[in-house]
């Protein structure tokens, strides 16, 4: 008690009515995410454990598997936490996925003729990743120069990229022939899979560009305040266009490991996971009003998502229970958002 | 008060501008010295916003010229004249409440510190040299690491006054600084002014409060429909006169 009475008193505020209150609903919704992941857990270890006289967390199949079943929405994510951190939203980035999925694994094939697996990868993950630009230039341009909404925008460009990755997979998956690509897609080094040590590494890429690097500084304050960000003479047209690109660029990076994984590029890849890539930085913490998120926050919420379904799975609960499960965590998240806003003014 | 032995930081001669159809202001001089405030009084339309801008870099004069530390200069941007050392205090503050106020302070101009050859932001020193500022005006943050969300109205609008005077703002102009705040954190904001003074630091501001202006300001200018209708010191006039020449001329 002694600790709850200090954090009421630390923080000044003007009001003075309802202190307390919203001190704890301000500590329970910073810490919110983690708060939910340590309930599943706890909730699957018992069940798994009185139903079925076994172990959910210490099994490290289902770690292993949770981790990849966490990979793609996260990218998606990582990029998104940026771009909602801004104040914007990318709805695009499920089919700039499903686009780069499909463009390496033609790049692949036909780098092919080189005789070098080697070479056929580079030229394959570097042709995906400069296609994705393009989506990612394009979004930015309509949203920063042309002041078109970012809902909208990027809607378009949803439509857009489409309809181009199913012309380019001609409507059906595209196979990948060769091996390397396979090999390194569902390939371990050190017991941890490919995909889940690379997707790390770019989450402390992306961690550092947004906590330690002047450019998420930037990104902070568009989304606090985008007038004091003009004024403190940011460049917020070229960061917002940035954004946009980043969040093409991690999605890219999701349908180049989708490609690898499956052995195939498929234009609908990033579909199912849009939404729960947006829903992961939501339960992570982040307002879809702006300025606030963290990357750790999103990964928590990717976690959760991952657990809540891979779990239901694993309990042998009904799948579709998960969609319900996934719903009810957004909407009490946000409405933890929600009352301690409220509490604030 | 305005010593006449020190050379001005600003002087404005027959500045004019035209909005259209609008002469905004016509012939108006302005000076201002080191270490004094300046209140612009008008009705509303009266110019002084559109005087404000004009020094600020915001409007390009039609006629006339300003001079600053003794040279004629022609601000192209708002960032130009800030650059400078003229800093505007804006109503809605420019302050991103999501950043503490060392990010504030340094927003755009963050401290970098290599780690591996990376830049990283160094926070604490930011917040560090932020507090030592405020400190300097008598601004105490309680939680400096906080988002300014959680502070009042007056501490934000000290904090912009900060960020102003740690780039080393030589002429501020405050727009109104005290309309959206409580009584208590008004006086707070007079007391800032007073400080500022004290430091050389010349203070453009405008006001619809009387009493404040009486009560910080040296001189005062008043704008009716453009146009320069006088300038009084405040100790050789009262609220009835600058009434007065704000309605009737």
């Amino acid at each position: 008690m002694v600790l709850a009475k200090d954090l009421t008193k630390s923080v000044p505020l003007a009001g003075g009515r309802d202190q307390k209150g919203f001190r704890w609903l301000a500590l329970l919704a910073a810490f919110r995410a983690w708060l939910f992941l340590a309930i599943l857990l706890a909730t699957f270890e018992i069940w798994a454990r009185v139903a079925y006289h076994s172990t959910f967390v210490f099994n490290p199949f289902n770690v292993k598997s949770i981790a990849l079943f966490t990979v793609t929405p996260l990218l998606l994510a990582l990029g998104q936490t940026f771009v909602i951190i801004s104040g914007g939203i990318d709805l695009s980035v499920g089919f700039t996925m499903g686009l780069s999925a499909v463009v390496t694994a033609h790049v692949y094939n036909w780098a092919a003729q080189f005789g070098n697996p080697g070479i056929s990868l580079v030229v394959a993950v570097a042709a995906a990743l400069a296609i994705a630009i393009v989506p990612g230039l394009i979004n930015g341009h309509l949203i920063a120069d042309l002041n078109v909404p970012p809902f909208i925008g990027t809607l378009g460009m949803y439509g857009v990229a489409r309809g181009v990755s199913f012309l380019l997979a001609r409507g059906t998956t595209v196979p990948v022939q060769g091996g390397l690509l396979g090999e390194i897609g569902n390939g371990e080094t050190i017991g941890f899979p490919n995909l889940v040590l690379l997707t790390i590494v770019i989450i402390l890429g992306m961690h550092y560009l947004l906590s330690h690097a002047r450019y998420g500084q930037h990104i902070y304050a568009i989304g606090g305040n985008v007038n004091a960000a003009l004024r403190a003479g940011i460049n917020v047209r070229n960061s917002t266009i940035a954004l946009y690109v980043l969040s093409a660029l991690t999605a890219a990076c999701a349908g180049i490991f989708y490609t690898a994984k499956f052995s195939a590029g498929a234009a609908q890849a990033g579909e199912p996971v849009l939404l729960d890539s947006i829903a992961a930085v939501v339960i992570g913490g982040a307002s879809l009003f702006g300025g606030s998120g963290t990357i750790i926050g999103t990964i928590i919420g990717a976690l959760i998502i991952a657990v809540i379904q891979y779990g239901l799975v694993f309990v042998n609960v009904e799948p579709f229970w998960q969609f319900v499960a996934v719903g009810v965590v957004i909407i009490i998240s946000v409405l933890v958002d929600q009352m301690q806003k409220g509490g604030r003014k | 008060m305005n010593a006449p032995n020190k050379d001005p930081l600003l002087d404005l001669e027959q500045i004019s501008k035209r909005f259209g159809g609008l002469q905004a202001l016509k012939d108006v001089a302005l000076t201002l010295y080191p270490g004094e405030v300046l209140a612009l009084a008008g009705d509303n339309g009266a110019g002084k916003s559109a005087l404000i801008k004009t020094i600020s870099g915001v409007h390009k004069p039609d006629r006339g010229t300003i001079k600053y530390r003794g040279q004629v200069i022609h601000f192209e941007t708002p960032h130009q004249a800030r650059d400078a050392g003229i800093e505007t205090i804006y109503q809605d503050l420019a302050i991103a409440d999501n950043l503490d106020v060392g990010g504030n302070v340094f927003l755009g101009r963050e401290i970098l510190k290599r780690i591996v050859g990376l830049p990283f932001v160094d926070r604490r020193r930011m917040r560090q040299e932020a507090v030592e500022t405020l400190q300097d005006l008598d601004i105490h943050i309680q939680h400096p690491e906080s988002p300014l969300r959680s502070l009042s109205g007056g501490q934000r609008q000290s904090v912009a006054i900060g960020r102003a005077i740690h780039w080393k703002a030589r002429v501020l102009i405050m727009d109104e600084p005290t309309a959206a705040l409580g009584v208590p954190e008004q006086r707070k904001v007079m007391e800032i002014i007073q400080k500022l003074k004290k430091s050389g630091v010349g203070v453009i501001f405008i006001s619809h409060n009387l009493n404040d202006i009486f009560q910080v300001s040296d001189r005062i200018l008043v704008l009716r429909r453009g146009e320069k209708v006088g300038e009084r010191l405040i100790s050789q006039t009262n609220h009835d006169e600058v009434v007065r020449l704000m309605v009737a001329g």
